[in-house]
Formats: structure tokens, C-alpha cells, sequence
């Protein structure tokens, strides 16, 4: 049970935050959404479709959902998110070199915080 | 020529650059950026508690055999609050992809963290589970990695 656990979790950590960083990275192509209108969000769907990286990112997410309820089938909702939070790292390490965002020492302090309740989530088992 | 169409191009990235520290605009990219993230912050708890009590109804995987994989799956996929988690997901995808579009990844992901919070006081409330006092600390720390990160400024990055 625990190894299929920790084939859950690497999936949801690695399988969702890739595809969340492509999904991010189709959405940065598009351009700022300036309009919310339902008939224009309708149409930067459409244009959003017609990005590879957002099928690859689409892909990448639905395989770290599956691994997401596969987990929760075997362990607690309060211990599985939290404990998924670990991808923040895995984001702000992506974000600056994959998406070449510019991550602040301040916005590295937070991901840093956010690692460490991560840990604490996940020592704190109860 | 080439001088003139570099010089246009370098016009048009000051114009943008201006734009984007432009004090008012600064305002309206955070208001609606918060807005977003304030949607995705509370759809993620609820889709979460509600795959939770669909998982807790189909029971755990017994076996990867690829016919009890399907069944398990065919199994989930069948039970009302899955498909209702599903509903809340897609308007939480809605929110994050319209956030996404302006906003940096590394701001958006450490912020919509605050589900974390939520997600927790909602499985203690909803569904009666036992968090340590260890458990609480560790997500009021992450909690606060996200206030940290919500100090920042959403976009550093122009379109790709």
C-alpha cells in the first residue's frame, strides 16, 4: 500500500505540476485576457485549444488527477493535499526555467515557507 | 532601414514597459488577479472534499491488474460526487487559466495554495478528521509562504 502511495504522489508532483507549467506556458502565448464577457473567454478557449502546449499540459494534469484519486482512495484528504504541496518547489524551480519568470528572493522566501509546512503536514501524520 | 524598424521595435517595448508600471494598471492586474485566485481558492477545497467522500464510497485499489484498475475507475466515475467535484474543478480550470494568461506561475501556484488552509478546516468540519496540532503549524506556514508570495508583483514576464 505505501508503494502505491509513492507512485501516486511522484505522479501527482511531477505529472500535474509539468503540465500545470505548460498550461501556463499556451496561456502566456495567448496574451493578457482583458475581457470577460462570456462570448470572448468562449473565444480564448478556442484560441487556447490550437496551442500544442495546452494538450501537453491538459495530458500531463489529467494523469496527475488520476494518480490524485488513486490517492485519496488510500489515505486522508487533510494528509493528501497538503502533502501534494511539495510541487510549489517543483513550480518556482520550473517557472524560472522553463517559463523564465523572474523568481524574487521575497517570492523565494514564500515557496521556502510553503515547502516547510509541507514537511510538517506530512511529519505531523496523526 | 534596418535602423528605423530596430528603433520602432525599441519605441514599442518602452510604450509597453511604461504600461505595465503604470500605477493604475498595476492596481487593476491585482484586483482581478485576486479576484481570480480567490475563485480557485475556494473550488479546490469543496472538488476536494467531495472526490474524498466519492473515493471513500468506490473503497481503495486492491490490486494494478489492469481489469481491477478499470473497474475501479469505471467505478469512480459513476458515483454523483465525483462528478460534482469534477463541476467545481472546471470552474476552478476556468479561473486559473484567465489568471494564468497575465500572471506569473510562480505567483499563481504558491497563492491558490490557501486551499491548503481551507481544504483542512473543511475535512475537520465535513468530514471529521483528526489533524495534529503539528499538521495546523505546518499549514498556517504555508499559509504564510503564500502571504509572502502574494507581496510580490503577479507578472515579471511579457507574453511568450
Amino acid at each position: 500500500m505505501i508503494i502505491t502511495g509513492a507512485i501516486f504522489y511522484l505522479f501527482i508532483l511531477l505529472s500535474g505540476t509539468g503540465g500545470e507549467m505548460c498550461v501556463s506556458r499556451a496561456m502566456k502565448s495567448i496574451g493578457e485576457v482583458t475581457d470577460f464577457r462570456p462570448r470572448s473567454i468562449a473565444r480564448v478557449f478556442v484560441r487556447a485549444m490550437k496551442v500544442p502546449w495546452m494538450w501537453i499540459g491538459v495530458a500531463m494534469m489529467a494523469l496527475g488527477f488520476f494518480s490524485l484519486l488513486g490517492l485519496l482512495s488510500i489515505a486522508n484528504v487533510s494528509f493528501v493535499y497538503p502533502a501534494s504541496a511539495l510541487s510549489y518547489v517543483v513550480g518556482a524551480l520550473g517557472g524560472k526555467f522553463f517559463l523564465g519568470e523572474n523568481v524574487t528572493k521575497q517570492r523565494w522566501a514564500g515557496v521556502l515557507l510553503v515547502a516547510l509546512g509541507v514537511v510538517l503536514v506530512v511529519v505531523g501524520r496523526g | 532601414m534596418p535602423n528605423l524598424v530596430c528603433e520602432q521595435e525599441e519605441i514599442v517595448s518602452d510604450e509597453a514597459i511604461r504600461a505595465f508600471e503604470h500605477p493604475k494598471r498595476r492596481v487593476q492586474l491585482r484586483v482581478k488577479t485576486y479576484i481570480l485566485i480567490m475563485l480557485m481558492v475556494l473550488l479546490n477545497p469543496i472538488s476536494n472534499i467531495l472526490l474524498k467522500k466519492g473515493m471513500d464510497q468506490v473503497g481503495p485499489m486492491v490490486s494494478w491488474a489492469p481489469s481491477t484498475v478499470a473497474t475501479f475507475f469505471v467505478h469512480a466515475f459513476s458515483t454523483g460526487a465525483i462528478w460534482l467535484a469534477i463541476c467545481c474543478l472546471l470552474g476552478f480550470f476556468v479561473s486559473y487559466l484567465l489568471v494564468l494568461s497575465w500572471a506569473d506561475y510562480t505567483f499563481v501556484q504558491p497563492s491558490a495554495a490557501l486551499s491548503n488552509g481551507l481544504t483542512a478546516v473543511l475535512a475537520y468540519v465535513i468530514l471529521h478528521e483528526y489533524i495534529s496540532p503539528i499538521r495546523w503549524v505546518g499549514i498556517l506556514l504555508i499559509c504564510g509562504g503564500v502571504f509572502v508570495v502574494g507581496r510580490t508583483h503577479p507578472q515579471t514576464t511579457e507574453q511568450l
